[in-house]
Formats: structure tokens, C-alpha cells, sequence
């Protein structure tokens, strides 16, 4: 074992790594739910080569190797289920290039989406990203490489649909580039019109190989941003509305929520509509063309627009949100988890009646978050319950309901987001056995000796 | 502060606190440094819970982490949580628990050896504390103020010149005023943050005992560091006067036209120091005076006011400055932030950032091109008077 600190320190130098316990201890836990497992050691390298050498290394030892990014995932993903190697992504943090006219961002593997945004600010301010609400923190390729969604992803998909290409050090050492950039000097495509090999890793949950560098596709950043809030007290017409707002197109990103506290928001569905334009007349536009597609709502006096005072814009148009995170001391507890399965729109009036009957079930505080993915062609619906983490008791609650959650989801017809490894298993269970078996050969062939954040996409 | 232990899970390891407002940067001057997590607030309040629930126990390495927070608050500034105002609380709070059990970092240990011997933390001669002075009056009685002069600017050679520059500015604006030479003692606010929270009261209740003697109504002191201590922790013992920055002074003194300025060419960048700006939102002052000397160019560095990045000296680094080593440590992060505005000056305000500053330039080979330079010498230089 000190063989293998020495071999990693010639590596990355002895500042960048520790096997003392107090690294192993932080990052043997995440923020959710999850029981702690240690890693032996944790590194953080600084450049493509470093990660080749350790990967190199570790396959050659068959040690396991977790790739880690912000650690934000909440569902344990970057808990070393068999101990071995946290790779610290976050020094790897560089922004490449940006190509403005073919708008898109080449970013190393630990760069943080805040880091980003503020980056594209700051030198491209007529381009954004689809940024998620997570904390600033969170890395860029680990949001895609979970199917993260963000900002835009009502308009153009999952994140990981805006890879244009992909930088991967695969398990056995190996460095590959995917897309476009494999064969020019252009990173425009992930794949077409050539096979597309990024699904080798995309949504792989780092089992597959570490992505060191990652092409991103940018958007046009409007000049103005917008919000307006409709609410109505009926969860079974959510679906609907979500149909004619989407069928708009004039809407930049749509967000729903539902929540006991404070006792205002009781029993209503608040769909949040970010509107952007470049003139005060595109926004009244896209406006006019949003409440008349609601208008119906409005004169049956089943909903309405909610009066946003001025001074609460900054609240949801601010990019991370940051109330989502202070969500987490609600209990005073600095905890909470949220399971988020993605479902169709039409399953909104069901599983927030589930979100509402676990709360009251397991005596738990909720907040339902959901965010439209796509022309409403699904849903990430968020089961999301704050725990006191001091509590025991509470946090065992907050697991069993969201076990709960996810036998549902499942029931729904859904597939769960980021899930755990039990979650994995549930999936890996229902999955066509063909499909099962393909995984199974994809994992086997790229990482033969198993060390790609083991237990983790585990076929058989 | 006593309530930290039931409080401190609330972290919800968020990482909202290693970035300036805008993410431009990561702006924890330990996560800058070190990178791991454990060295960011999140690394501290959780391995400090996990020690105080037994999870983790006691070694040096933890109390490093624990001692290497410069205690610049920009976590307090960017937490998104209802606690954040009592995050250093917590993490003084978790260093006095480990200074009872006797279980600190011998740098921590040195330091306050030699405060509780010397009355400084480098270990230098209590007679020589006002040696500095060269016939700055003694303080007397129905003197308008008191200047409090601090343990750098009493005996670090950079510091001490910042002491000069102020007593002459002071004499020269007619002030009424005297220091305590040789009978000043350390005012304590870095034995505080270190956690040594008995020898603090003992300094502060000497320090307040010692005002009073003098009738002391108003002090004015070199470091914001002695200004934050003074004006916040003073008061619960008893203490009863006015405390100012020289800095608000001085500002009132040029406005009052009692301090008359002449060109001085200079395109100047500022450093807010975290205990002046952060924890007293005193950021205007500084600013103004530099504006106020015609030819002075003030330029900001991107991480200013709010966001500004700590120099790495706060909590005692400035002696014993466990972020030391390598081009990640903060002040020389901050000087080639500095040196990236095009400014040929870098002005302080704190005796702590200029000696971290003086040595990072060294250390960043800048020694040509940027020059550290204390906001009193800067208006020296340019008094009409010269
Ligand atoms: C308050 C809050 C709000 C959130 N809101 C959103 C939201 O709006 N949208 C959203 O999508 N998510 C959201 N999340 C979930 C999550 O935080 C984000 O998806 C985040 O982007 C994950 O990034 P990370 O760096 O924290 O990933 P981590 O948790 O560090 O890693 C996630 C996975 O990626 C793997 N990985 C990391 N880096 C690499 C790499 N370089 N190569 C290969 N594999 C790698 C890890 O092994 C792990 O399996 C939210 C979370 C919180 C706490
Ligand atoms: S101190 Fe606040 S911002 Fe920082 S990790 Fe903890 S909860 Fe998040
Ligand atoms: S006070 Fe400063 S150094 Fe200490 S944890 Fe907070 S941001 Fe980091």
C-alpha cells in the first residue's frame, strides 16, 4: 500500500495526494443519504497524462478508481463502494477554447459549471450554457455524464444531448478522443455522421473510463430574461398546461413546484416560466403568446398568473438557484435528498400525491421540484425531503420513502435519475435481458479488471 | 460560540463558500491552497463533527486543517444558510476545544507563548516595542486620541514604517494624539480567532483596564485587525471608547482639508484586508482617500470589496503561515491578481498584508514591477506640504 502512495506521489507530487484520514473520512461520504465507504487514497491530478498514468497505474494493481466532481450527485456516486482511489477531478478545471461562431466550449474534466458561467460572462457574453441549478461547485462533464438537465433543457434536451464531443481515458489507459475531434481539430459533433461513441459513456456514472476533456454546445444568451409564475390548485391539469406551453416554443425553461411550507404555497402547483428576449418587444410577445395559451385556465378559475413582485425576480431568475440549496436547512440539518425519476408530464398529478402521502406517512418535511425536459416529452420529477442529519431517526425515514419513491417511479413506467446502486439494481432487474447482457459485454471489453467506480452499473 | 458542537452538521457541504459571488474564482484562501475538500469550510465542519461525535480522532493533520482557515470570512459572505453569519464562530468555537485539550499545531503553540511571554507573537523584547517611534509623543491624558500601534507595526521592519508614515500624517494634520510605546500589549484579536480564548480575555481586559487608567475617549489604530477586536469583542469587557481605522481618520482629516494632497502619479490597485472590509464594511474609506490624491489612478483588482481574496495572513498565518509554499499560496495568488491590473502600486491597509505581500512579490519576482505600499505612506508622499 505506502508502494502505491509513493508510485501516485511521483505522479501528481505529494500535495495532491493523501491517504490520511481525515481526506479518507470526507471523501469516504457525500451529502445524501448513502453509508460511508473510504477511499484509500485521494488524488487530484492536473493534466490528461497524470489521469493516464494513475488509471495505468490502478488497472495494473487492479485498485478501484472513483472519479469525483463536485460530489454533489447526493445519491452516492462517488462513494468508493470497494475502497481504492478518489480521483479529484477539480484541479483539471481549464476552459479550452471557445469556438463562438459554432458555439461551443471545449472544458477539461473538473471544470465547475460556475466557472463556466462566470467564464462565458466575462469573455463571450452573447453565449450561455444550459446550466443545472445545482451548487456552483458541480463539474460540467459530471452533470452530463449523470444526464444532469439544466437552464435549457426545456428547448434542446438532456444536457449530455449538448456533447459535442468527448476526451476519455479509458480503463485500461488508453486515451480516446469521441466525435468530430477524434479525426479534426473541431469539436463540433459528438458522433454523426460517424458512429456515436459517446454512449459508451454518457450516463455510465464514470464506470467506463474518466472524461478528461468535453465539447459543450453554447446558446444564444438574450438580452433579457423574464419570469411568470402560474398556479393552479388542480395537479391533474399540470400535464395539460405543460402541453400548450411547450407548444408555444416561446419559453425558455420551465420549472414546477409544490410545497407545504409556508403555508401559502399549500396545495398549489407553482410552474415557473423563464421567458428571455432581446428587446422588451419579443418578451411581450413570447408573454401575450404564454397567457393566451393559458387563458382557458384563467376563465374556468382554475389558475392563474401569480403576482411576481419585483424585488422576487432575482430569486427565480438567479442562475444556479440558490433556494434549492437552502432547501437543506430547512430542518436546521444540513441535509436533503431527492430521488428523481424521470416520468412522463401526464404522470405530474400522481406522483405529487405520492410526494404528499410519503411526507405524511414518514413524518417528513417535502418540496416537490420538477423540471420539463424537452417539447414536454418528460419530466424529472424530484421527491425531495429535507433531514435533520443529527437525527437518525429522520434520516432512516427519508431513506424508506425514497425507496419508496423509487419502487413507483419504476410502477410508472419511469427510469430513475442518478440512481444508487439499489436504484441500479432495480433497473438492471426489469431491464430486457438482451440489453442487460449488451451492457454487461460494453463494461467487460472497456474495463476488464473491474476498477471504474465498481458496484456501480454492475451487470451479473 | 458555546453552541457550536450542536449546530455545526447544519453544513450541508454545498461548496456555495469557495467562490467569490460571481464563481470567477474559488476565494477560500485554504481550498485555493490546498485543493483537497477537507481544507475548505465543508472539510472543516464536518471532520470537526466527526471529532466531536468520535467518529475521527485527534491528529495533527486535523488540527492544520482546522488552523489553516485564515478566518477571512468569505464563507459568511457567500453561505446561502440561515447559519452562515456563525460559521467562524464555529470554527473558533472548535479551535478553543482543541486548545483546552492541548491538542493544537506547535505553530499555534509557539504563537501564543509568545504573546502570553512577550506580548508580541515574535518574541521580541516588550522595551522595544515603541523603539519605532522616534519622539512620537507618549499618551496622555486629554490627548484626543490614543493610537494603537499593534505588534507589527511595532516591530516588523515593512509595518513599522507604515506606523511612521501615519504619526507623521497625524502630526501634520495637528492631531492630538499619543501611543504607548513600550507599554503596549498585543490587542488579542488573533488569539481569539486562534481560539485561546482565556488568554484573549486576559488581554482584553488589560488592554480595557489600561484605557481606562488613561481616560482613554477615542483610539485609532494601524490594523484592522486590532480596529475589529476593539470595536466588536472590547465592549463585553467593559470597555468604553471610541475606536477608529486610521484609515476613516485620515479620510475625514482630507476631507476637513487638514491633510492637503499634491500630484502623485501612481496607477494604484487596493487590497481590502477581510477585517476591515468583510467584517466591518469599511470599504469606501480607503478608496477615497486614494481618489482624492490627483494622479493616483485607482484601478480594482476583479475580486474586490466583497469578494476580495484574502492576503493568507489572517488567524496569525502572518507569523506562522501554515498556507505557505508554492505559487497557490494566497498572497501570491493575489499579488499576480494585483500585477494583472497594470498597476505598478498594490496599497494596503493592513500591516498583515504587507509583510505577506512584500514577501510574495520576492516570491513571484515582481520586485521590479509592482511595488506594496501602505495607504499612509502613499498620502505622505503626496502631501502638498513635501
Ligand atoms: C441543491 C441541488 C440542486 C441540484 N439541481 C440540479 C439541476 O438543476 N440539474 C441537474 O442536472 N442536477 C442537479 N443537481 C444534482 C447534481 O448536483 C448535479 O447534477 C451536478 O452537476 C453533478 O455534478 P458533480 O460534479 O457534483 O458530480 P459528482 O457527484 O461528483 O459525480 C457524478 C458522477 O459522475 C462521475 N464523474 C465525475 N467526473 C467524471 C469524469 N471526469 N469522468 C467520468 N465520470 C465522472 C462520478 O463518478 C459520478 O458517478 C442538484 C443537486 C443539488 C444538491
Ligand atoms: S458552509 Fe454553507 S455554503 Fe459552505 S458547504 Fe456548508 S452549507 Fe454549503
Ligand atoms: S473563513 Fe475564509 S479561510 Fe476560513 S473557511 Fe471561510 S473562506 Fe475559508
Amino acid at each position: 500500500m505506502s508502494d502505491m502512495y509513493e508510485a501516485l506521489v511521483k505522479i501528481v507530487g505529494k500535495n495532491y495526494v493523501s491517504n490520511q484520514k481525515e481526506e479518507r473520512y470526507f471523501y469516504g461520504r457525500d451529502p445524501g443519504l448513502m453509508s460511508p465507504h473510504e477511499p484509500d487514497y485521494v488524488v487530484m491530478p492536473r493534466t490528461t497524462e497524470e489521469v493516464q498514468k494513475i488509471v495505468k497505474l490502478a488497472n495494473k494493481e487492479k485498485i478501484p478508481v472513483v472519479p469525483k466532481g463536485g460530489g454533489l450527485a447526493l445519491t452516492g456516486l462517488v462513494i468508493p463502494l470497494k475502497g481504492g482511489i478518489v480521483m479529484d477531478m477539480k484541479r483539471i478545471d481549464k476552459i479550452l477554447e471557445v469556438n463562438e461562431r459554432a458555439r461551443y466550449v471545449i472544458v477539461e474534466g473538473g471544470t465547475t459549471e460556475g466557472g463556466l458561467k462566470s467564464y462565458l460572462e466575462k469573455h463571450h457574453p452573447s453565449l450561455r450554457h444550459s446550466i443545472p441549478d445545482a451548487p456552483p461547485i458541480a463539474t460540467v462533464v459530471a452533470n452530463a455524464v449523470i444526464h444532469g438537465q439544466g437552464r435549457l433543457t426545456q428547448q434542446y434536451g438532456f444536457n449530455s444531448d449538448m456533447v459535442t464531443g468527448l476526451e476519455v481515458v479509458l480503463p485500461t489507459g488508453e486515451i480516446c478522443r469521441i466525435g468530430s475531434c477524434s479525426i479534426s481539430k473541431y469539436w463540433f459533433s459528438r458522433g454523426a455522421p460517424m458512429p456515436d461513441l459517446s454512449g459508451l459513456f454518457l450516463g455510465w456514472l464514470g464506470t467506463t473510463g474518466v472524461i478528461t476533456k468535453m465539447g459543450l454546445k453554447l446558446y444564444p444568451r438574450k438580452k433579457i430574461r423574464d419570469v411568470e409564475v402560474f398556479v393552479t390548485d388542480k395537479e391533474d391539469l399540470v400535464p395539460d398546461i405543460l402541453f400548450k406551453l411547450t407548444h408555444t416554443e416561446m419559453v425558455e425553461d420551465i420549472n414546477i413546484w409544490c410545497q407545504p411550507h409556508p403555508p401559502m404555497f399549500r396545495e398549489n402547483h407553482h410552474v415557473t416560466i423563464l421567458i428571455t428576449g432581446d428587446s422588451e418587444e419579443e418578451l411581450q410577445f413570447k408573454k401575450k403568446m404564454i397567457w393566451d395559451a393559458l387563458q382557458e385556465y384563467i376563465d374556468s378559475k382554475d389558475g392563474g398568473f401569480m403576482w411576481v413582485m419585483p424585488d422576487a425576480k432575482p430569486t427565480f431568475l438567479e442562475m444556479p438557484l440558490e433556494s434549492l440549496s437552502k432547501f437543506a436547512d430547512v430542518r436546521k440539518g444540513g441535509g436533503f435528498e431527492y430521488s428523481g425519476p424521470i416520468v412522463l408530464a401526464e404522470d405530474y398529478p400522481e406522483c405529487s400525491r405520492k410526494l404528499a402521502e410519503l411526507a405524511v406517512k414518514y413524518k417528513l418535511t417535502y418540496s416537490g421540484m420538477v423540471r420539463v425536459i424537452g417539447r414536454s416529452h418528460c419530466i424529472m420529477f424530484g421527491f425531495a425531503y429535507t433531514f435533520n442529519r443529527a437525527d437518525l431517526d429522520e434520516m432512516d425515514r427519508v431513506r424508506k420513502a425514497l425507496h419508496e419513491v423509487a419502487e413507483f417511479a419504476l410502477e410508472q413506467g419511469g427510469t430513475h435519475w442518478k440512481p444508487t446502486v439499489d436504484e441500479q439494481k432495480m433497473m438492471m432487474e426489469r431491464m430486457d435481458p438482451d440489453t442487460l447482457k449488451l451492457m454487461g459485454k460494453i463494461k467487460g471489453l472497456l474495463d476488464p479488471n473491474g476498477i471504474m467506480n465498481p458496484r456501480n452499473w454492475e451487470v451479473g | 460560540m458555546e453552541k457550536y458542537a450542536e449546530q455545526i452538521h447544519r453544513c450541508f457541504r454545498c461548496g456555495w463558500c469557495k467562490f467569490t459571488s460571481d464563481y470567477l474564482d474559488l476565494n477560500c484562501p485554504s481550498y485555493k491552497r490546498f485543493r483537497f475538500d477537507t481544507f475548505s469550510t465543508s472539510g472543516r465542519l464536518w471532520l470537526t463533527y466527526a471529532w466531536l461525535r468520535g467518529e475521527l480522532e485527534w491528529s495533527e493533520h486535523l488540527a492544520e486543517i482546522l488552523y489553516s482557515c485564515t478566518t477571512c470570512k468569505n464563507c459568511v459572505e457567500q453561505c446561502p444558510m440561515g447559519f452562515a453569519d456563525d460559521i467562524v464562530d464555529w470554527i473558533v468555537g472548535a479551535r478553543s476545544d482543541m486548545v483546552e485539550k492541548g491538542k493544537i499545531p506547535p505553530r499555534v503553540a509557539h504563537f501564543f507563548e509568545a504573546i502570553h511571554g512577550y506580548g508580541n507573537p515574535l518574541k521580541l523584547l516588550r522595551s522595544d516595542r515603541g523603539a519605532w517611534a522616534n519622539g512620537t509623543k507618549r499618551y496622555e491624558p486629554g490627548d484626543e486620541y490614543l493610537f494603537y500601534v499593534g505588534c507589527l507595526g511595532s516591530y516588523d521592519e515593512n509595518a513599522q514604517k507604515m506606523a511612521m508614515s501615519l504619526a507623521e500624517l497625524l502630526n501634520e494634520a495637528g492631531v492630538s494624539f499619543g501611543i504607548l510605546g513600550s507599554e503596549e500589549n498585543c490587542c488579542g484579536n488573533e488569539v481569539y480567532m486562534l481560539g485561546e480564548i482565556g488568554l484573549f480575555q486576559v488581554l482584553a481586559e488589560t488592554n480595557s483596564q489600561k484605557f481606562k487608567e488613561l481616560s482613554v475617549k477615542k483610539i485609532v489604530t494601524l490594523s484592522p485587525h486590532a480596529y475589529n477586536t476593539m470595536k466588536n469583542t472590547y465592549p463585553g469587557f467593559g470597555a468604553n471608547f471610541e475606536v477608529y481605522h486610521y484609515t476613516q481618520l485620515l479620510y475625514d482629516l482630507i476631507k476637513k482639508k487638514k491633510v492637503k494632497l499634491s500630484q502623485n502619479k501612481a496607477k494604484v490597485t487596493y487590497q481590502d484586508p477581510c477585517f476591515l472590509g468583510r467584517y466591518n464594511k469599511i470599504y469606501d474609506e480607503p478608496r477615497r482617500i486614494l481618489q482624492s490624491i490627483p494622479g493616483i489612478e485607482l484601478v480594482e483588482m476583479e475580486r474586490n470589496r466583497e469578494d476580495s481574496f484574502c492576503c493568507g495572513g489572517g488567524s496569525g498565518n502572518f507569523i506562522m503561515d501554515l498556507l505557505a509554499g508554492g505559487e497557490d499560496s494566497p498572497s501570491r495568488v493575489r499579488v499576480r491578481d494585483a500585477y494583472e491590473t497594470g498597476a505598478d502600486t498594490l496599497a494596503v491597509a493592513c500591516p498583515s498584508c504587507m509583510t505577506m505581500f512584500v514577501d510574495a512579490i520576492k516570491a513571484e519576482n515582481l520586485d521590479a514591477k509592482l511595488t506594496v505600499r501602505d495607504i499612509s505612506q502613499i498620502v505622505k508622499e503626496s502631501l502638498a506640504s513635501r
